[in-house]
């Protein structure tokens, strides 16, 4: 740009000079630029006064003087547009986000209940909940006082009965064997429970892993009772 | 010394190259902004898209619904599709404006990138048509049966070639599922497109608003048009949040709420306002066959523009009559708009045939004017 010719060094001394007879000669007349082009044309230079802030509309005032204001002034205003700029790009990217996970319709089947009247005693019955068998068993006394007796230290997955079953009447439990997935059977097996058929694994009526490959006992969901209504989930 | 990495790396020196150290005209209004514009449209309606594709089904029996799922039930899914649609919207607000200072500044010489940029606009066009039909509303099977059926007035191809579209004897399943999946695809061809039109632009560089040439006062296109493109990614998000949050369904349809139904077609078939100036030349011309080709020479014709220019200048910067005559076209097509969502009935046919044959000439007319007024001034 042609302006920054008149910057150069070698011109700063005529430079000088020029600034001197303006400051000199007008000093009672509206705010003139400073700047002087040595340009082999009649080229004006623009009047910026319009993008000046207040502070420095003179040219005769000294920029340092307001120079910190000025600065806070920027620096307020692109730290607010920084915050602001993060906030909003944080609320997209959660947005996009969330919409990925569980919908309004899959969060309301989230819990289920069961009528517990709907069980007679020493049936197991299997629901849906949440995609998964969920295996609610009536239990019976006898029932009850074997999963008691059990040697809990003998277990793969020490828990004793009264861990799983709050209530010693119910057991509710994932119809979801703990080695590979699959659905076990009720009332079967050695142990008077389930009986996995894909590798062989024996629950008993507690839902305890007793034989088999699978590592785990059976999983016990969150589950309360209201009343004659059992809410699972 | 050595060069800056921006400039030495492979991959940063192509982005360099068209964001930081590209040579911009110094004097480029703010009918230049409408290219990052579009750019920023195309990546909201994919970012959107992409995550609305995750809850729609295309299928008959279920799209209507899933549509209804993601605004009731997904979370941010009211807002996902709200922003998808008024996106569309505002994809064709920055098209229409980004063509007509095309036309306006005579841009068009830049022939490879006009070309591409009109097939680009073609890619938009079927892009929103395809995914207005995916909702599965009233208007959106009317307007599919109506659109494909065009195809049906191509002399001896033309009824084996519509239901080789629908994949059957009318729109049905197979046809929303092929449109779901064209619309899927359609936007990374635009995208791949959009990379070409850069190229060739960049090999010319920008014109500016004078149409002269600007190559002894270029600027670095950053800082000053990096962020005068931001400014502008601010003023046209906040117009879509706006529009998106006060009131999404001003620019819909109400038929659309209602679920397709292939025995019962609306009283009153309509595109979307961006189709509606076309939707007019079809209806205008009584013949079927005659009112598709005005359809798509209503775009096409767009591709003749760097043929017919014969001016001395290449903007209408000094051309005072063009000027009128160009925001006359404004008008024109802004008229068709009307006339396009209003019924086929006295006084409004008459009325869209005159716009019709005033919007073609114009393109006649306004290269004519240009070289007679060349000679006026000489």
């Amino acid at each position: 740009m042609l302006s920054y010719i008149g910057r150069s060094c070698q011109l700063a001394p005529a430079l000088k000079g020029s600034v001197q007879a303006v400051a000199s000669g007008l000093k009672n007349a509206a705010p003139v630029t400073t700047q002087v082009r040595y340009a082999h044309s009649d080229i004006q230079v623009p009047d910026f006064s319009a993008y000046r802030r207040s502070d420095v509309q003179d040219p005769r005032t000294k920029s340092g003087e307001s120079a910190a204001s000025r600065t806070a002034f920027t620096y307020m205003l692109v730290g607010g547009g920084t915050v602001s700029g993060i906030y909003a790009a944080k609320s997209i990217v959660t947005e996009f986000i969330s919409s990925m996970a569980a919908s309004a319709d899959v969060l309301a089947l989230a819990k289920i209940e069961i009528k517990m009247d709907d069980i007679p005693e020493g049936k197991s019955i299997t629901f849906q909940w949440r995609g998964k068998p969920l295996f609610v068993r009536h239990r019976t006394d006898d029932e009850i006082a074997t999963e008691g007796a059990v040697d809990v230290a003998s277990l793969r997955d020490p828990e004793t009965d009264e861990q799983r079953c709050p209530d010693s009447k119910w057991l509710v439990v994932l119809g979801v064997c703990t080695h590979l997935g699959c659905v076990p059977i009720a009332d079967a097996g050695d142990f008077g429970g389930y009986y996995c058929p894909c590798h062989g694994s024996h629950y008993d009526g507690a839902g305890r892993i007793r034989k088999g490959p699978a590592p785990l006992n059976l999983e016990i969901p969150p589950y309360e009772f209201q009343g004659d209504l059992l809410v699972v989930g | 010394m050595a060069a800056p990495i921006r400039k030495s790396h492979p991959l940063f020196s192509i982005a360099n190259g068209a964001l930081v150290d590209l040579p911009t005209p110094a004097n480029i209004s703010t009918l230049w902004n409408f290219g990052s514009l579009l750019g920023l449209c195309l990546v909201v309606q994919i970012a959107t898209g992409l995550f609305l594709a995750m809850h729609y089904t295309a299928d008959i029996t279920l799209a209507f619904s899933s549509v209804a799922h993601i605004c009731r039930d997904v979370n941010y899914g009211w807002l996902l599709r709200a922003t998808h649609a008024n996106g569309a919207s505002f994809f064709f607000i920055c098209l229409y404006s980004h063509i007509g200072r095309g036309i306006y500044y005579g841009s068009f010489l830049y022939m490879h990138t006009w070309s591409v940029g009109v097939i680009i606009l073609f890619l938009v066009i079927a892009t929103a048509f395809l995914g207005y039909v995916l909702p599965w509303g009233q208007m959106s099977f009317w307007g599919a049966t109506v659109i494909t059926n065009l195809m049906s007035a191509i002399p001896f191809l033309g009824t084996d070639l519509v239901q080789w579209i629908w994949g059957g004897f009318a729109v049905h399943n197979a046809t929303l599922t092929r449109f779901f999946t064209f619309h899927f695809l359609l936007p990374f061809i635009v995208a791949a497109a959009t990379m070409v039109h850069i190229l060739f632009l960049h090999q010319t560089g920008s014109n500016n608003p004078l149409g002269v040439s600007s190559q002894l006062e270029k600027v670095p296109f950053h800082p000053y048009f990096s962020f005068k493109d931001i400014v502008g990614f601010m003023v046209m998000l906040m117009a879509l949040i706006l529009l998106t949050l006060l009131n999404p369904y001003l620019l819909g349809d109400p038929d659309n709420f209602i679920p397709a139904n292939p025995l019962v077609t609306p009283a009153h078939i309509q595109p979307e306002w961006y189709f509606l100036f076309a939707y007019a030349i079809l209806r205008s011309i009584p013949n079927k066959l005659g009112g598709v080709i005005a359809l798509v020479m209503s775009v096409a014709i767009l591709f003749v523009l760097p043929f017919t220019h014969k001016a001395k200048f290449r903007s209408l910067s000094f051309y005072p009559l063009n000027q009128f005559m160009f925001w006359t076209l404004v008008t024109i097509v802004v008229l068709l708009t009307w006339i396009g969502a209003r019924k086929v009935e006295d006084p409004y046919i008459l009325t869209g045939q005159i716009l019709t044959g005033a919007y073609f000439l114009f393109y006649l007319i306004n290269p004519l004017t240009l070289l007679i007024w060349d000679k006026l001034m000489d």
